[in-house]
């Protein structure tokens, strides 16, 4: 393997890992609004 | 603050950009590594950045014992996931660099088994975080970031006792720095940090939101006790 | 101050006595220990010139899960019967109860390194190179870091989901400095290479640090919720 193709690995590698971490981020973001939501409408058509 | 985001989000977006650029073309080529070399400008970047994580969940986590503000775990929580992040970047950019350079992915050496230690123990803390109950997780994981940072030391200096007891060749950097290497050095640290800070944000306002919905299905719970599931 | 002391004694007179009756703890420990002993004999030969190179790690290695299992019931009683609830209200000093419940997970840790250093020995054909009686401060200090940060997570894990593996995931990456030390200075020992000075230096720093880390934070954990 020539060695450049190391340093290609490495940047990719780095980008990867934010992307992979950013979109679990996203989705867990996703996940509280809803939950959120959800209990804002229980509680608001109740008392 | 919110339309600062996105403005902000460009800006590091266009600086990471340009220190991308900047490293791969602009630095000089190293005599002994070649090109492979240039894997540390995202590299050591990022291990100062995670440092510069892990301090701030200490100082929060502290600041949490001490005031019980919420902000302050909210703080801790977020500074400590992305100094993880950060921390297996750096985990996984070195063997990639170790390998073409010194034939060898991993070595035990003072530096890199101190890191993997460090990785150790904030996985560790984020376990802690996950798998506790929410009233008492701010505060033992707290107790824990306390536990870390006294731990580090004696984990460094064990590991560099050791290794004069037992030496071998350093992996690290070879021979002396060009003057123009760190300035893109400390470009693509700025870049990284900046990037960090962005998602140290995002992830700052979940904690946030997290402790919204606790409140509210507390709340709920409290007038409502056939509602709640 | 008579009041944490007598407090310390109870306790720790108590768990022992309890332990004494049940054995529960000790026996589980020793055949665990044992076990490890049988198993990893089968990766290398014990016999062999180099197994003294590796013997200082595995006995620790051995210790060290064997101190888990200790420690994973450290509180488990106490759980059971609310005792936790009535320490939180009562004005005793919770340090008392830390230290009482560190003690005794000492003294079962060092019977159990005492019954089974007789059996490492022999199975591995152990000779002590450099002097022996240094063994005894790399125990003792050792058998101590382990239990005094075991005792605080396990309090700490007592209260989360998956109690039992949690206790582990804390301890082991905060104990590498202490067992890269006891390691060392056990391997030193028997191979006769290096002194053990340093590493004993290294042992009683770590214990000195987290005793207090423990004995200042432990109030603070008790009383989460």
């Amino acid at each position: 393997m020539n060695a450049t193709h190391y340093l290609y690995a490495a940047y990719a590698a780095t980008w990867v890992i934010h992307i992979i971490y950013l979109s679990t981020l996203a989705s867990r973001y996703a996940r509280l609004k809803r939950e959120l939501r959800e209990l804002k409408e229980k509680s608001s058509p109740g008392a | 603050m919110k339309r600062s985001f996105p403005i902000f989000a460009v800006l590091t977006a266009l600086l990471l950009g340009y220190a991308f650029y900047e490293a791969m073309f602009v630095a000089p080529t190293d005599q002994m590594q070649g090109d492979v070399y240039r894997i540390i400008y995202y590299h050591v970047p990022s291990a100062w950045t995670m440092f510069i994580f892990f301090l701030t969940n200490f100082v929060a986590s502290v600041v949490y014992l001490v005031r019980r503000n919420p902000k302050a775990d909210a703080v801790a929580a977020a500074a400590a996931e992305i100094g993880v992040v950060f921390c297996t970047v750096v985990l996984v950019t070195g063997p990639i660099w170790a390998r073409p350079v010194w034939g060898i992915w991993w070595t035990w050496d003072t530096r890199l088994t101190s890191t993997l230690v460090l990785w150790l123990i904030y996985v560790s803390y984020l376990m802690l975080r996950r798998f506790s109950s929410g009233g008492q997780a701010p505060v033992l994981a707290a107790a824990l970031a306390v536990f870390g940072a006294l731990d580090m030391p004696l984990v460094y200096f064990s590991i560099w006792f050791f290794r004069t007891q037992h030496p071998q060749p350093v992996v690290g950097d070879g021979g002396s720095i060009d003057p123009r290497m760190w300035h893109v050095w400390l470009l693509n640290w700025a870049a990284f940090l900046c990037f960090g800070l962005l998602v140290f944000w995002k992830r700052y306002q979940l904690e946030i939101l997290q402790q919204e919905v606790n409140e509210t299905q507390a709340l709920q719970t409290l007038h409502d006790p056939r509602s709640s599931q | 101050m008579s009041r944490p002391s007598g407090i310390l004694r109870a306790t720790l007179a108590k768990d022992l006595r309890l332990e004494w009756r049940s054995k529960d703890a000790i026996n589980s420990m020793l055949f665990f220990a044992l076990l490890v002993v049988v198993i990893f004999s089968f990766s290398f030969d014990p016999l062999a010139e180099e197994s003294r190179r590796i013997a200082g790690g595995l006995i620790w290695v051995a210790f060290l899960f064997a101190a888990v299992t200790a420690l994973n019931q450290t509180w488990a009683r106490e759980l059971r019967n609310q005792v936790l609830d009535a320490y939180r209200i009562s004005p005793a000093p919770a340090n008392s109860l830390f230290l009482a419940k560190a003690f005794g997970n000492f003294i079962f840790v060092i019977v159990l390194e005492a019954l089974m250093t007789p059996l490492f020995i022999i199975f591995y054909n152990l000779r002590a190179v450099g002097p022996a009686w240094e063994l005894i401060p790399v125990a003792v200090l050792g058998t101590w870091a382990l239990v005094v940060n075991g005792t605080f997570f396990a309090a700490v894990s007592v209260r989360t989901r998956s109690r039992e593996i949690m206790l582990p995931l804390l301890l082991f990456p905060f104990s590498i400095p202490a067992l890269v030390a006891m390691v060392n200075a056990t391997t030193n020992l028997l191979t006769g290479e290096d002194s053990t000075k340093y590493w004993i230096v290294l042992l009683a720093t770590y214990d000195l640090v987290f005793t207090i880390a423990c004995l200042v934070l432990f109030e603070t954990v008790l009383q989460a919720e």
